[in-house]
């Protein structure tokens, strides 16, 4: 009997599941628990765009609401998290991080280390991230990049309900700090979800398609762009196998290195901005560790290197699109 | 006229199937067809097998060609006698209602669960008449393992195949993992559906509850039917049962769980994904590491059923495919009184590989 349900109900679930097992899991965030027109306690709003609506209810004592000061409550939640609260902190977009930074690579994601490995850092810090949702270059980046260049940090992209609900207890349940971003234009994507909790090891990419002509490597919105790409091209007899890799820190390049090694070709899909991106670093690693395995060039299908447009017809050109997707395997399948 | 068609479907192995490939035809037009013949090769993204005919007749037409994928319920080909014409098969074929992909995904018989004292059990159910039969499966199974012979099986008798503690979409959170709280949830099950009397089918693990309940519960047990099971000797592959408690991931538990099938090639890449979503389910590692703790620590089973089954006037009968890398099929003949039956080309999931013997024998035995 498949339960189905979307990545936005699959958050709330793994966070209410926690909480109610572990009252030292704790939330901080703007607008989580109440917002305009709303009675509060009962009907809360909860967040942005709702992800987090009815947790005050059952968990009234975990829900903290805070002023709009990202750099105060994240760093709230980073001292909690070192005095042995298992904060999550939510930050409605990304793009808001800015402000915080010195609290995250600085301080939370140094402290392990600095303390002789004696400090332990287990917060979440959750955003919504990318491109698609007409909300302009402020509020639509794709900054897994810039976390994953910071060690001590680990960091998150689902791109399906069954996993954000396990990747979020791994991330809950994890004794370091853990970037955990939602493509918000994925919220509504439903799969089969278990009701009980569980739990999805970091650093253990997925085989969303098995294929034997290309390894297309991709996370976020780009999995199912890529899993799209691929029955476009099934129609033209190219068998894509298609890598989610789920979690960008740690990295679990062994499965890419493998599937290349069989297929000989790779095209790596990203949403971040192209230079020194997720897609620079997989092609990076996988020249270096498996170039004889190579019948050709490897690809990269990425955005260009301008801010997210605004302009709806723009911002549909920035994203790769499965189109766009499928045009970069057919010139890597030729190189 | 087209009251002596009789169409041949794309079969639905259970409830996440969606389509299948028909990877190869075993008969050709014109073959006259007998129930229980090899038709056809399906694949699934989980596993292939071999279709057996459920209604026998002449092969007039093969719609679907092979390496092409069909949904489910699509028509493949069609039976009729001579009388019917080619005329009429065609105007059949034609009106044939193509099955929808959105209306596939939702049919078939579904899940149910019960609230018994061990918590909450997942079942599932075929009605018949006579006798009801229950479907036990083995340790780290589910009730997906009877994926092959619950249809097939419903055409003999109502059929339940139950999800034990600990298992499948069953409670995970279990007092105490051992035979006597598997015993118990049985017999808990068979009052819940309001059976008094059945037919138990187990394998491995299942097998040892199913005889393990036919000695503490003769009366309430009409027959039992022992698939590789447990509790007939003292060896079993310990490496098999600790490499499978203790795989963390995809990689150790593949070559793991070649050690089931005599087609290695069966392990597909979404039969490992389904089990470690099972694995990582919360409670799981616990329960698995406590019950096979208790039933097989150190590659030695702990408990033997053989003589006090044999002593029972339950009927029992084993079978055992004999390529099992699990549990040695030497083992089979252990119950005094017992038909032993060890069956070539397949190993300890003897009830998927060779589903069409497994049936017929339990058909003969219910």
């Amino acid at each position: 009997m498949a339960r189905m349900l979307s990545i936005k109900n699959a958050i709330n679930e793994a966070i209410d599941q926690e909480m109610s097992r572990d009252p030292t899991v704790v939330m901080m965030g703007e607008d989580i628990v109440g917002g305009a027109g709303t009675q509060g306690e009962v009907d809360a709003w909860g967040g942005v765009l709702g992800v987090t609506k009815g947790l005050y209810a059952k968990h009234p004592n975990q829900m903290i609401d805070t002023p709009l000061s990202e750099s105060a409550y994240v760093g709230a939640a980073i001292g909690a998290a070192a005095c042995g609260l298992r904060p999550i902190a939510e930050l409605m977009f990304i793009d808001f991080m800015g402000v915080c930074l010195d609290q995250i690579y600085n301080q939370a994601a140094k402290f392990r280390y600095m303390f002789g490995g004696k400090a332990e850092t287990p917060v979440v810090i959750r955003a919504m991230c990318g491109a698609g949702f007409r909300a302009a270059a402020q509020h639509s980046q794709m900054l897994t990049p810039i976390f994953t260049h910071i060690p001590g940090l680990k960091v998150v992209c689902p791109s399906n309900a069954y996993d954000t609900k396990g990747l979020l207890i791994q991330a809950i349940r994890d004794n370091d700090p853990v970037i955990f971003l939602e493509h918000k234009n994925l919220y509504a994507a439903e799969c089969d979800v278990p009701e009980e909790p569980y739990a999805i090891p970091f650093g253990e990419a997925k085989i969303a398609r098995e294929g034997k002509d290309i390894t297309i490597v991709a996370y976020g919105l780009m999995v199912p762009n890529s899993l799209a790409a691929a029955d476009i091209l099934k129609k033209e007899g190219i068998d894509c196998e298609v890598i989610d890799l789920r979690t960008l820190s740690p990295i679990d390049m062994d499965t890419v290195i493998e599937s290349v090694e069989s297929t000989g070709r790779l095209v790596c899909v990203d949403e971040a901005n192209p230079r020194c991106s997720i897609a620079a670093d997989v092609s990076a690693v996988v020249a270096r560790d498996a170039f004889r395995a190579l019948k050709g060039p490897i690809g990269m299908v990425t955005p260009p290197h301008t801010p997210v447009p605004f302009s709806p017809t723009l911002e549909d050109l920035y994203i790769p699109s499965p189109a766009r997707i499928a045009e970069g395997v057919r010139k890597a399948m030729k190189g | 006229m087209t009251g002596l068609i009789t169409p041949i479907l794309m079969p639905k192995w259970g409830l996440s199937m969606k389509e299948g490939k028909l990877a190869a035809w075993h008969v050709s037009e014109g073959t006259m067809i007998s129930p229980g013949d090899e038709i056809m090769d399906v694949e699934t993204d989980k596993i292939a097998n071999v279709v057996e005919a459920a209604d026998g007749g002449l092969l007039r037409r093969r719609i679907g060609q092979e390496g092409e994928t069909y949904l489910v319920r699509a028509l493949l080909a069609v039976m009729a006698p001579e009388s019917v014409s080619d005329a009429e098969i065609d105007a059949y074929v034609s009106n044939f209602a193509v099955p929808v992909a959105e209306d596939v995904e939702d049919t078939g018989p579904s899940h149910e669960f019960a609230e018994l004292s061990v918590g909450r059990i997942r079942y599932t159910a075929r009605p018949g008449s006579g006798t009801p039969v229950i479907l036990i499966h083995g340790f780290g199974g589910d009730l997906d393992n009877w994926l092959f012979n619950i249809d097939a099986l419903a055409e003999a008798a109502p059929i339940y195949a139950l999800d034990l503690p600990g298992h499948g979409q069953s409670v995970k959170a279990v007092v105490n993992p051992g035979l006597g709280t598997m015993v118990s949830t049985l017999i808990d099950f068979m009052d819940h559906i309001g059976v008094k009397k059945a037919h138990l089918v187990g394998h491995s693990m299942g097998g040892l509850i199913a005889g393990q309940t036919a000695i503490d519960n003769p009366g309430r047990v009409a027959s039992v039917n022992l698939i590789c099971s447990a509790g007939l000797g003292n060896e079993i592959n310990g490496g098999y049962i600790g490499g499978f408690v203790s795989a963390p991931g995809r990689k150790e538990l593949k070559p793991v769980l070649g050690d089931l099938f005599f087609d290695q090639s069966l392990v597909s890449r979404a039969m490992i994904d389904d089990l470690l979503k099972y694995k990582r389910l919360d409670g799981v590692q616990t329960f698995l590491e406590a019950l096979s703790a208790n039933l097989f620590a150190n590659g030695r089973q702990a408990v033997q059923i053989a003589k006090a089954l044999g002593a029972t006037s339950v009927p029992c009968q084993t079978i055992w495919g004999a390529s099992d890398a699990i549990i040695p099929s030497g083992h089979a003949g252990a119950v005094p009184g017992a038909r032993a039956t060890v069956i070539e080309g397949a190993g300890h999931m003897v009830q998927m590989e060779q589903a069409a013997r497994v049936n017929d024998l339990i058909k003969g035995q219910i």
